[in-house]
């Protein structure tokens, strides 16, 4: 018989084992934790928490969220630092995924005492930390979360980006403004809440400036054929065709389109934006239009100087994303500078009342529902390359 | 019990149940440890720690002991997830019309989870019994494609639902399961279908706490211990060791094959469930496809194919490894893959081989040098 002997040498391998692995942890992290609730010492650096998944498959994202935040905290403390006293920021990778998300806030916030958190740039991920940050009472901004239900989350998430919402708003005033357009076509992705999303909001706007929508066609992502819906569109006398897709199904689409001679303008969201599109669709994507959050090559003197500035450390172009993440680390330090005190009521209040903002990304106001109200940019494909062509304001 | 040979009731009730009652004790003392001292961020990574044991001593009954491959073993934590994920989230509106965690330890919510787990265990093993069945025709690699291929279908399929409905009053209204017509196609409708999508299903209230897993784990790793010398682990492992053989001395390797599969899925729904529960926004699609599956698969390699014990202390060093080595930042995946390469060249069949720590002979003979006595043979 197996009998209670060994099964208390199971039990007490267990009990050992963890006993010794997690007294190890207990060391290096238990002086700071046996304090219990967050809150800031009042001297010495103030921490600030960055999470960027600097492994996985977004490592590139990871990276540029490191330097665009680690270039403010330098310019900030160069000045002087907040009321005297320097930012140390905390970098942790969360590897891209929520488990590691979960872990990295907790530890930010329990272990290293940070009074707020930057990141992160999936609206998932984000989603993650701010379900701990909140409860907390920790603000967290993110800097490239667009679903709209992130900041839903509570009142101390933010974000400096514009929602999937606005992002239809955008595309269709520029339909409507920019392409003088009466009447769009829409070839959407059925099975992807982005698409969906966008799809429902350019309607609207669109409808609302004048226009009508001639022909709505959907697919599902991974179709290879989009001849049926692209015929449709063709015979539907639209102007302009609105795919709110990724750029796989629109570089295949685009490629379609062009061998059904079908020459309307093509329009869409930041689902576009990968070097993938000019490799997939080649001539046919030339062009055609899409709307981002900024663009490297906008003529704005502040987003020229940071772009200048990103390129002398890391040799490269920033992408959006390390632009936006500069832009979060001032927003942030903007609230936490005048402040009353660094708790997270108070520095959440003021990140609230935060209001025209230059930014390198544009004038940053975070409305009440606590999303930012920005410009966005218009790109055009030209050589197989996105081209700055317009900013797009909100009003 | 009237009969001779046979032990009285009491005596096999508490030889077959007393262990639970035993691990809920310890459960309910690991429940009352003092959260400051030992600091949120440890405690943690214990939680995490007891999941990939449930996850990893689970998928140890399939890869180990019948020695077939599994790669899918993330998509019936998945499935699990989700499906306990749906029960507490939506029947918490439908019960208390709000997301808050009712009741305190073992109260009406801990219940409603404590359902959810068993509804996420049993739909998982459902799907552990399709996808065993091909492994009547298939083995070793070609049986690995085909759970591989079941994570993907999952994967996708999580992907394509809609999101969560935050608002009691739409959920109220909204059925259960429904079929809406969309431009003359029958689609499914109803809240079965908004469970979050490319998102993640976000707002799960947060049930699994220290009780639960410390409960679940150790209930798990009993279970598997006790299945492992049963009839049934016996023939598991016969077929692991030579089908034919096994075939010839009359277990029916189909059905234990199956079998396997089934035990292996309902503990991994189980785990699944913990997992959901464990911070409001965990269940991610694309977080539960291969990857995870792969690193179940390296902590059975890595504590040994049919050794429980070394799949426990896999699961903890591989759940505690990354944390220890943030300090070395960037370099921290290269050191942490540069230790298992180390690891499986100095010892290829895991730490432990099919042995049980205290079945290693070397182990044996110093624990017998050190107290003076003689080693069994």
């Amino acid at each position: 018989m197996f009998g209670s002997k060994r099964l208390l040498t199971i039990c007490s391998t267990v009990l050992l084992a963890a006993a010794v692995l997690t007294g190890c942890e207990r060391k290096e992290a238990g002086a700071g934790a046996a304090t219990g609730a967050a809150a800031d010492s009042g001297t010495g650096p103030i921490k600030v928490g960055v999470a960027a998944s600097l492994s996985g498959s977004e490592a590139t994202w990871g990276r540029s969220t490191q330097v665009g935040a680690e270039m403010a905290a330098e310019e900030v403390n160069s000045h002087g630092g907040i009321n005297g006293r320097k930012i140390e920021l905390v970098v942790y990778d969360d590897k891209g995924q929520s488990q590691e998300m979960g872990l990295v806030v907790t530890r930010m916030i329990k272990s290293d005492k940070v009074v707020a958190i930057l990141g992160e740039v999936a609206s998932g991920l984000t989603m993650a930390g701010a379900r701990i940050a909140q409860p907390e009472g920790i603000p967290m901004v993110s800097h490239a979360a667009t679903n709209p239900d992130v900041t839903a989350i509570g009142d101390k998430i933010f974000r400096v980006c514009f929602t999937d919402d606005f992002q239809g708003f955008v595309t269709a005033k520029f339909a409507s403004e920019n392409l003088k357009a009466k009447k769009a076509a829409i070839l959407y992705d059925q099975a992807q809440a982005y698409s969906v999303g966008l799809k429902d909001t350019f309607k609207d706007s669109f409808t609302k400036m004048g226009g009508t929508i001639a022909s709505e066609q959907a697919y599902t992502g991974g179709d290879q054929d989009f001849s049926a819906q692209l015929n449709n569109i063709k015979s539907s006398g639209a102007e302009v065709l609105f795919i709110p897709g990724y750029y796989t199904e629109v570089g295949n689409i685009a490629l379609q389109a062009d061998r059904l001679g079908m020459k309307i303008p093509m329009l869409g969201g930041d689902g576009w934006d990968s070097p993938q599109l000019a490799k997939i669709a080649g001539k046919a994507i030339e062009g055609h239009y899409y709307a981002n959050h900024v663009s490297p090559e906008a003529p704005d003197p502040a987003l020229q100087k940071f772009v200048a500035a990103y390129k002398a450390r890391e040799g490269q172009t920033p992408d959006a994303i390390g632009v936006l993440a500069y832009d979060a680390a001032h927003v942030l330090f903007a609230a936490m500078g005048k402040a009353k005190s660094l708790s997270g009521d108070d520095i959440a209040k003021e990140l609230a009342a935060t209001k025209d903002f230059p930014g390198a990304s544009g004038m940053i106001t975070l409305d009440e529902k606590r999303n930012a109200t920005k410009p966005a940019v218009i790109l055009q494909m030209k050589d197989g390359k996105p081209t700055y062509f317009a900013t797009i304001t909100p009003n | 019990m009237n009969s001779n040979d046979k032990p009285p009731m009491w005596k096999w009730l508490l030889k077959g149940y007393g262990p639970f009652l035993i691990f809920f004790l310890i459960a309910l003392g690991v429940y009352h440890v003092p959260v400051a001292a030992v600091g949120e961020y440890n405690l943690k990574i214990y939680t995490m720690a007891c999941i990939a044991i449930v996850m990893a001593v689970s998928l140890n009954v399939v890869n180990g002991y019948t020695g077939q491959f599994s790669l899918g073993h993330a998509s019936f934590m998945a499935v699990g997830g989700y499906t306990s994920g749906f029960v507490t989230y939506y029947g918490s509106f439908k019960l208390w019309g709000d997301t808050q965690i009712h009741g305190g330890l073992l109260g009406s919510g801990d219940w409603l989870f404590f359902g959810s787990m068993i509804a996420g265990g049993l739909v998982a093993a459902a799907f552990g019994w399709l996808v065993g069945l091909p492994s009547l025709r298939l083995r070793g690699d070609y049986l690995a494609i085909v759970t591989l291929g079941f994570g993907e279908i999952v994967r996708v399929i999580l992907q394509r639902s809609s999101r969560v409905i935050y608002d009691a009053e739409k959920v109220a209204e909204t059925p259960v399961i429904s079929f809406v017509n969309a431009e003359k196609k029958t689609e499914l409708g109803g809240l079965v279908t908004h469970i979050g999508g490319t998102i993640g299903f976000d707002g799960l209230p947060k049930y699994t706490n220290l009780f639960w897993v410390t409960f679940v784990a150790l209930a798990v790793i009993f279970v598997c211990y006790r299945l492992k010398a049963s009839i049934h682990g016996r023939a598991f492992i016969a077929i692991r060791e030579n089908e034919i053989a096994a075939e010839a001395m009359g277990v029916n390797t189909t059905k234990y094959k199956v079998r396997a599969f089934v035990i292996a899925a309902f503990f991994a729904g189980i785990g699944g469930a913990l997992f959901a529960h464990e911070q409001a926004t965990l269940l991610n699609p694309r977080e539960l496809g291969f990857q995870r599956s792969l690193d179940y698969v390296i902590m059975v390699v890595l504590g040994g194919m049919g050794s429980i014990s070394g799949s426990i202390l896999a699961a903890i060093g591989l759940t505690i490894l990354p944390e220890l080595l943030r300090s070395v930042e960037q370099f921290r995946m290269i050191v942490y893959a540069l230790l298992l390469i180390i690891v499986m060249i100095w010892r290829p069949q895991g730490l432990f081989g099919i042995y049980e720590i205290w079945e290693l002979p070397w182990l044996r003979r110093l624990v017998g040098r050190i107290f003076g006595r003689r080693p069994k043979q």
